[in-house]
């Protein structure tokens, strides 16, 4: 959009209104965003280090997201880059199990993957935001595939044990009955008059229309059962073809009280969220794909099985001791002019590490949230088959919390693998506590209640609660806002040759993004001081 | 609420995920095993067996040995730190290190049974015991 265009007369906010009122937001988004009003993303496209390193070399720890971007980055700007790997595979949290595959959970529980060929499930991060710039930059770079991240399905169900006698709702039904119940409330207290105080004669008249747009009213500004409320929520018979074409409206809309009181209108706003915005995306294939491609940039230089025990300090380089957890023997160690260590801070808290009392204490003050995915193999996509949902969500409050339908090979015959249960808070502690098994078991009876086809379909499922993954020991890092002011700069410094990253070390906890962002930023500061 | 404040500042994923219909004060009966699941983000097991059922062994283990990967959760079976019934007190309402703290999701009396409880199991036999009073003044 070239503002230039506009008339020398219109203000900013003028033309932005203007913009907005013909177009939509989305256009009004870009329009501001064209004009520096808005940022959608920091990521400034793929990170330059110009400027020799003169051969520097750089021990890496941990060959998750950030590490492997910082690999791949300092590798390609001429430095020396070795990296260390608690795992026997790379991609950290970044990471899908699939049929074969074997998980042990610290206490030694083992799982088996008996997934067919070709499902999987996403223990760790399942979805990419289109704002997150940095990592759907990697993915195009590295040549990920990418296929549509369904975060709202009109169709899914929203769930409450307490309300309508257990039976899941539409989301349809929920949200437009929600929506049209306030906007004819709001509407008649505008023709009450009661508006008065807020809203001038003159807007009254453009609020009532908005109203009705928003909400579904009738002419007579009524959330009533008929053709308008119908293409919203859905027919009592759709519109067909032929001699059976004429559509029923739907009559059952949801009164008021009732919706109020079942809390469902919770279940509803997950969508508008920034971070759950349309558009979405996940890898085709599973969310580990990312981690493969970048592990065929930069595996060879990954040892993997290294458990790192110390980092030491001297005037010209950094020491690392590890072990080698399959071998066994010795701590071996390996040295390097600086050190990126992108271990998450539950690990990092325990080691050895010379830095200064600042950075120790910022590493030692962010606690780990508890999480538990869930992932169930039915013998069929009944969800697809009997319901008609493809992809998206269910949201409940049962303490799985969501159903998450498999957002690719829609129709495919044979088995399907879906998102049985997603925890945090205390209901991800108490399935964490429970042997995998048993959090399969539950997360099938919970699910029954929305899917009574769960109890003839079952087939297998697999179960990963963050606190007992070995190589994590929790989720992901929760900061407050005190421990922000306190600590997180003095986590992002560079201390002598030490510095840090990963999703830890970002204001987007949880999101790989956030580990990529926190790495480019890292190595920029790190290549800045080296070249200097 | 103090989790869902500190989650909504964490991101939204954890505020959407955990933060839906939460009322403290029903809690989701399990279908089978008389399992409690808690509803909203304060936990509702009141005694310290299952407190320690719920929360503690899903990273100290079922037999309070603790458990090894990267780095540990150390055993709190015939551990010498629980002498004093403070200092598990003060690791339950504040955390530490890799341990969340569980202040905001549990009350004076679910810290003094839990603490108590673990204390006198697993090989522990302290007969001293911890108070609601000595959990308030730990609290931050």
């Amino acid at each position: 959009m070239k503002h230039s265009d506009a008339p020398a007369s219109m203000s900013r906010r003028e033309l932005l209104t203007l913009i907005g009122s013909v177009a939509g937001g989305a256009v009004s988004y870009r329009a501001m965003a064209g004009m520096g009003l808005t940022t959608p993303s920091n990521y400034q496209g793929p990170i330059k280090l110009e400027g020799n390193p003169k051969g520097a070399t750089v021990l890496i720890l941990g060959a998750g997201i950030a590490g492997m971007v910082a690999a791949y980055e300092l590798r390609n700007a001429g430095y020396k880059v070795q990296i260390l790997e608690y795992n026997n595979r790379a991609g950290g949290r970044n990471w899908t199990l699939r049929g074969g595959d074997s998980y042990t959970e610290l206490g030694g529980f083992t799982q088996k993957c008996e997934f067919d060929k070709g499902l999987y499930i996403n223990p760790g991060p399942w979805r990419i935001p289109h704002h997150h710039q940095g990592l759907l930059d990697y993915c195009r770079r590295l040549g990920v595939a990418l296929e549509p991240y369904v975060q709202v399905n009109y169709n899914a169900m929203v769930h409450s044990s307490r309300a309508f006698g257990g039976q899941p709702r539409r989301f349809r039904e929920v949200q437009s009955d929600y929506q049209g119940h306030i906007a004819e409330m709001l509407a008649k207290v505008t023709q009450q008059n009661k508006l008065d105080e807020h809203v001038t004669k003159e807007d009254q008249e453009m609020l009532l229309e908005s109203l009705k747009d928003w909400g579904a009213l009738d002419k007579n500004y009524a959330y009533a059962p008929g053709r308008e409320s119908s293409d919203r929520r859905g027919f009592e018979r759709p519109p067909a073809g032929g001699l059976s074409a004429v559509p029923i409206h739907s009559k059952n809309i949801i009164p008021f009280d009732q919706l109020l009181q079942s809390r469902l209108w919770a279940a509803i706003g997950a969508g508008q969220n920034y971070e759950m915005q349309t558009m979405l995306f996940q890898p085709v294939g599973g969310m580990g794909r990312i981690g493969d491609a970048f592990k065929r940039e930069v595996g060879d230089l990954i040892h993997y099985n290294a458990k790192v025990t110390q980092i030491k300090q001297e005037t010209k380089k950094v020491t690392v001791t590890y072990v080698d957890t399959v071998k066994g023997g010795a701590p071996q160690t390996m040295t390097a002019d600086w050190c990126l260590c992108t271990i998450p801070l539950s690990i990092l808290s325990q080691i050895d590490v010379d830095v200064g009392p600042k950075m120790q204490a910022a590493i030692n003050a962010v606690p780990y949230a508890a999480s538990t995915k869930v992932g169930l193999q039915f013998k069929r996509r009944f969800w697809e088959q009997d319901e008609h949902i493809y992809g998206g969500i269910t949201y409940t409050d049962l303490p799985i919390r969501v159903i998450a339908y498999p957002n690719t090979g829609y129709h495919e015959a044979g088995k399907g693998v879906l998102l049985g249960g997603y925890m945090f808070g205390p209901n991800a502690f108490e399935f964490t506590s429970l042997p995998p098994a048993e959090r399969v078991r539950k997360a099938v009876e919970y699910g029954a209640q929305i899917h009574p086809q769960y109890k003839t379909e079952f087939d297998n499922g697999i179960a990963v609660s963050w606190h007992r993954v070995p190589w994590t020991l929790g989720c992901l890092g929760v900061w407050t806002d005190q421990a922000r002011a306190e600590h997180y700069e003095n986590l992002c410094q560079i201390d002598g040759r030490v510095l840090l990253a990963g999703e830890h070390a970002s204001y987007i906890p949880g999101w790989q993004e956030g580990a990529v962002l926190s790495s480019i930023d890292a190595i920029t500061r790190l290549h800045k001081r080296v070249t200097a | 609420m103090m989790l869902r404040l500190k989650f909504s500042a964490a991101g939204a994923i954890l505020t959407l995920a955990a933060g839906l219909f939460s009322s403290p004060t029903w809690a989701q009966a399990d279908l089978t095993s008389g399992t409690l699941f808690s509803n909203g983000n304060k936990f509702e097991e009141k005694t310290g067996k299952a407190l320690y059922e719920s929360i503690c062994q899903g990273c100290h283990m079922p037999d309070a040995k603790g458990a090894t990967g990267a780095a540990t959760y150390p055993a709190l079976a015939s551990n010498p730190r629980l002498a004093s019934p403070l200092y598990p007190a003060l690791k339950v309402v504040q955390g530490s290190r890799a341990m969340p703290p569980f202040g905001g999701q549990l009350d004076d009396e679910q810290v003094v049974e839990v603490v108590n409880y673990v204390r006198s199991h697993f090989g522990n036999a302290y007969v001293d015991t911890l108070t609601a009073a000595e959990v308030k003044a730990l609290r931050p």
